[in-house]
């Protein structure tokens, strides 16, 4: 025996790790998610600095700063641990920005993304503990205060003219442009107005819209930072499925809401309404099915839940942009949705395999 | 290797959600059962309590002679199964000792005498064995007698599992051959090395519950024990083989049978009450031992495994031997280990001793080396609905962990929390770290000291 127990305490002098099970781990971490995020907003970025160039610099590196500091301030001021390094902020700055238009001036940038982190994250307690997406509540603000400029559409800069003024300088002027749904709202408001007066002028009002879904394909229109190209986030949306960092049914729910709804109304009247391809690339609706609304922290937590979500979304969008005062309604669809996750989660509770016991 | 094709294979099967954890096999898997022997002087410890149910009461006394195989502790309570001597030797005391599941346990020690009788043969069963010979009575007396109980983890006594309930009838038994958890091999080179007892083991089972069917499953990452099974059914009436995808946690219980026979276990009951009872290979290996030469259940099959033991293998162990002592035999742990795990790394629990004995239910010791282990501080939950996702019970951990976070038992128990089998996919998957098995283990402690 004693010399038993000798030996057994010659190997317990080794200190023995002790943890509760499972004792493995999948390698993915939250900050690897927003990383992978980051990865795929990427084509976008890239394609934004190249229509919009030093414009688009600034408004997204003050956007990014401007958040990872105030989520630093907050932690730093409350005295918790820093967090700044798990790269959420820097995909709600990257959101943000990208949801913005061109033109907008730095300092207008950093009081959005102030707002974004401070009321839309921070206050709520940080990561994981907010209602609403952050980078929206940013944007609503924006709304809010600085309505005029976040409707000015700069025309991507590779389409600018340049004119030779009359000293022989040369300048380059920033036109800017309606938004093709812009100009969608602009003929559903036509089309109501003539009919109030009774003028029937055998038209059709989309005539300028429907054509330009290719560009908008591929970025060739104005509008905000990331809300040009359809094919960029398409990219970097099936990049994200594919690293299984969201998955599909807020996406395809978006997208098959808004396709639907679309083509129904457009199958209807076509002359007043713009089609599907024009709804489905415009006003950052793939940037908001892929980036936005899959933003984890105010999804619902269930597939189910999940699935509502998006098909809300892609009602209200479609609401909004039929029938309510703004030509996009991304935002505002988002926002909504969120507010009603908890309602979601709560309705959409999976039921346990062998049915729910509960407490008894 | 080719899966042979055979009639008998009922076809591919799988379960919804769940993970796909490294197997980490290569250890262990081509190491032969290896016998362990207990050297004259050293000590085992039998604990009273190795199954589910009543605690034994010790039968024999300090000083007292032992044989192998003799009763040592019993209970008369009908959930209960007695436990017996590994070794011929003198009873050194009869008194709490350490026990796996981490507090002291009444248990009887035995120092090793000298003569030993010879190791018995367990892998060849005989030619002639013909299940009908045994009615159901005898065969599960014998089952009782010989203390055979679960050896997958749970240890529940296997007598009263297939004693016939005329309210619940048992159509199937539904063989466990899964092994799902990474690093063990004790399943898989049981069914490689003697498939005759298992088989033999399912007749009888078949035989005393009444069931009309037999079904073994095996995951489709071992061919090999698949084969060997399908040469060992392949005269057999009413067994057949079912193969199962590889994934984690197939050879849970409700996986199995939703997988197998599309049943659904309701929540808070048994198999039984879907007309089935679920055994492991090696336990039934056991009963089949116990009922034709009504031997007890003194010895079982042991991985020794992973990165933290210098030569990993599988062993037949004597029932009480020090795990210090097991490890030994597998050459020690190496410099870098770290974690000693009684069971394997989904589901085993860690020790933060080696002074333990190893139990009727201990399927395998897994050592991790501090190169498998990272070391990751818990992040807020992002809400990313992974653990939703990916538990097999359709359970909402992440809600149910930040009830108990909370205290609110209430909340956490509407939420089902003890409905959940502990099987760890939650923690396994969240991206945020969060030990959620341990938020809902500790949950369940809340839950039934609130109850007393
Ligand atoms: S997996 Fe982790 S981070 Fe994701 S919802 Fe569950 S607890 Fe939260
Ligand atoms: S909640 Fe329980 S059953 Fe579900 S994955 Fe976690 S440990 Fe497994």
């Amino acid at each position: 025996m004693a010399e038993q127990s000798d030996k057994s305490n010659k190997q317990d002098a080794k200190i023995l790790m002790v943890s509760s099970s499972p004792h493995l781990a999948e390698a993915g971490t939250s900050k690897r998610i927003m990383f992978e995020v980051v990865i795929g907003m990427l084509p976008a970025v890239a394609m934004s600095v190249y229509l919009f160039l030093d414009y688009a610099a600034v408004v997204l590196i003050s956007s990014v700063l401007a958040c990872v500091v105030t989520e630093w301030i907050f932690n730093a001021v409350r005295k918790r641990p820093q967090t700044t390094g798990d790269g959420s902020a820097i995909v709600t700055g990257l959101i943000l920005g990208l949801s913005l238009p061109p033109s907008l001036p730095w300092w207008a940038v950093v009081l959005g993304a102030v707002v974004a982190m401070g009321v839309g994250k921070m206050v709520f307690g940080g990561l994981g503990s907010n209602i609403f997406n952050p980078a929206m509540v940013g944007r609503a603000f924006l709304m809010a205060c600085f309505g005029m400029m976040m409707t000015t559409w700069t025309i991507p800069l590779l389409q600018q003219e340049t004119i030779i003024n009359e000293d022989g300088t040369e300048e380059v002027v920033a036109i800017t442009q309606a938004t093709p749904l812009g100009q969608a709202k602009a003929a559903i408001r036509a089309a109501a107005d003539d009919e109030k007066n009774n003028i029937d002028r055998n038209t059709c009002y989309t005539i300028e819209v429907d054509g330009q879904w290719k560009d908008m394909f591929m970025g060739n229109i104005s509008g905000s930072l990331g809300e040009t190209s359809t094919l960029c986030w398409l990219v970097g949306g099936l990049f994200l499925l594919f690293r299984r960092t969201i998955t599909y049914h807020i996406p395809l729910a978006i997208l098959a809401t808004v396709t639907f709804i679309s083509a129904i109304v457009w199958m209807i009247n076509p002359d007043v309404y713009a089609n599907p391809m024009v709804h489905l690339s415009g006003g950052g609706l793939m940037m908001c099915a892929f980036f936005i609304a899959t933003d984890p922290v105010t999804c619902p937590l269930s597939k189910l839940g999940r699935v509502i979500f998006g098909i809300g979304i892609g009602a209200l969008v479609m609401l909004i942009r039929l029938v309510g005062g703004y030509p996009e309604g991304v935002m505002y669809a988002v926002l909504l949705m969120n507010s009603v996750t908890p309602l979601l989660d709560r309705w959409t509770r999976p039921t346990p395999l062998g049915g729910h016991a509960g407490a008894n | 290797m080719a899966v042979t094709k055979s009639a008998k294979i009922i076809g591919k099967f799988t379960f919804k959600r769940g993970v796909h954890p490294p197997h980490r096999k290569k250890f262990s898997e081509d190491a032969g059962i290896r016998a362990v022997t207990l050297l004259a002087g050293s000590t085992v410890v039998v604990p009273m309590v190795q199954h589910i149910g009543a605690p034994n009461k010790p039968t024999v006394e300090k000083k007292q002679e032992v044989t192998a195989g003799q009763e040592i502790g019993s209970s008369e309570a009908f959930v209960s199964a007695p436990v017996h001597s590994p070794v011929n030797g003198v009873v050194q005391n009869v008194t709490a000792m350490n026990h796996p599941l981490g507090r002291k346990v009444l248990s009887v020690v035995i120092s090793v005498g000298e003569q030993q009788p010879d190791q018995q043969q367990w892998k060849q069963f005989p030619a002639d064995f013909d299940a009908q010979k045994y009615d159901s009575e005898t065969i599960i007396n014998a089952t009782r007698q010989a203390g055979v109980v679960g050896q997958g983890g749970a240890a529940f006594p296997t007598a009263v599992k297939l004693k016939p309930n005329p309210e619940k009838p048992v159509d199937t038994i539904l063989v466990n051959g899964c092994e799902c958890e990474p690093y063990l091999t004790s399943d898989h080179r049981l069914m490689i090395e003697a498939p005759g007892p298992i088989v033999a083991g399912l007749q009888l089972a078949m035989r005393a519950a009444g069931a009309t069917k037999g079904i073994i499953a095996i995951e489709d990452n071992k061919p090999d024990a698949i084969n060997s099974i399908l040469s060992c059914i392949k005269d057999t009436n009413q067994i057949q083989l079912a193969i199962c995808k590889t994934k984690y946690p197939q050879g849970g219980e409700k996986q199995l049978i939703n997988a197998v026979l599309k049943r659904v276990v309701p929540t808070g009951g048994l198999p039984l009450d879907v007309q089935v009872v679920v055994s492991n290979v090696g336990t039934l290996s056991s009963l089949a031992w116990a009922v034709v030469e009504n031997r007890p259940v003194t010895q079982r099959i042991v991985t020794v495994t992973g990165a933290g033991v210098k030569s990993p293998g599988n062993f037949r162990v004597p029932v009480g031997m020090m795990l210090s002592d097991l490890l030994e035999q597998a050459g020690g742990l190496t410099d870098d280990a770290e974690k000693v795990l009684l069971g394997g790394p989904m589901m085993g629990p860690s020790t933060p001793t080696l002074d333990v004995p190893i139990l009727k239910g201990t399927s395998g010791i897994t050592v991790l080396t501090s190169g498998d282990i990272k070391r990751q501080q818990a992040t807020a939950c992002v809400r990313c609905g992974r653990c939703v996702d990916y538990c097999p019970l359709k359970l909402v951990p992440t809600r149910i962990a930040h009830a108990v976070k909370a205290r609110d038992i209430e909340m956490a128990l509407d939420y089902d929390l003890l409905a959940c089998m502990e099987c760890g996919c939650c923690s396994y998957v969240c991206p945020a770290q969060i030990p959620l098995l341990q938020y809902l283990r500790a949950g369940k402690q809340f839950a039934r000291d609130i109850k007393k």
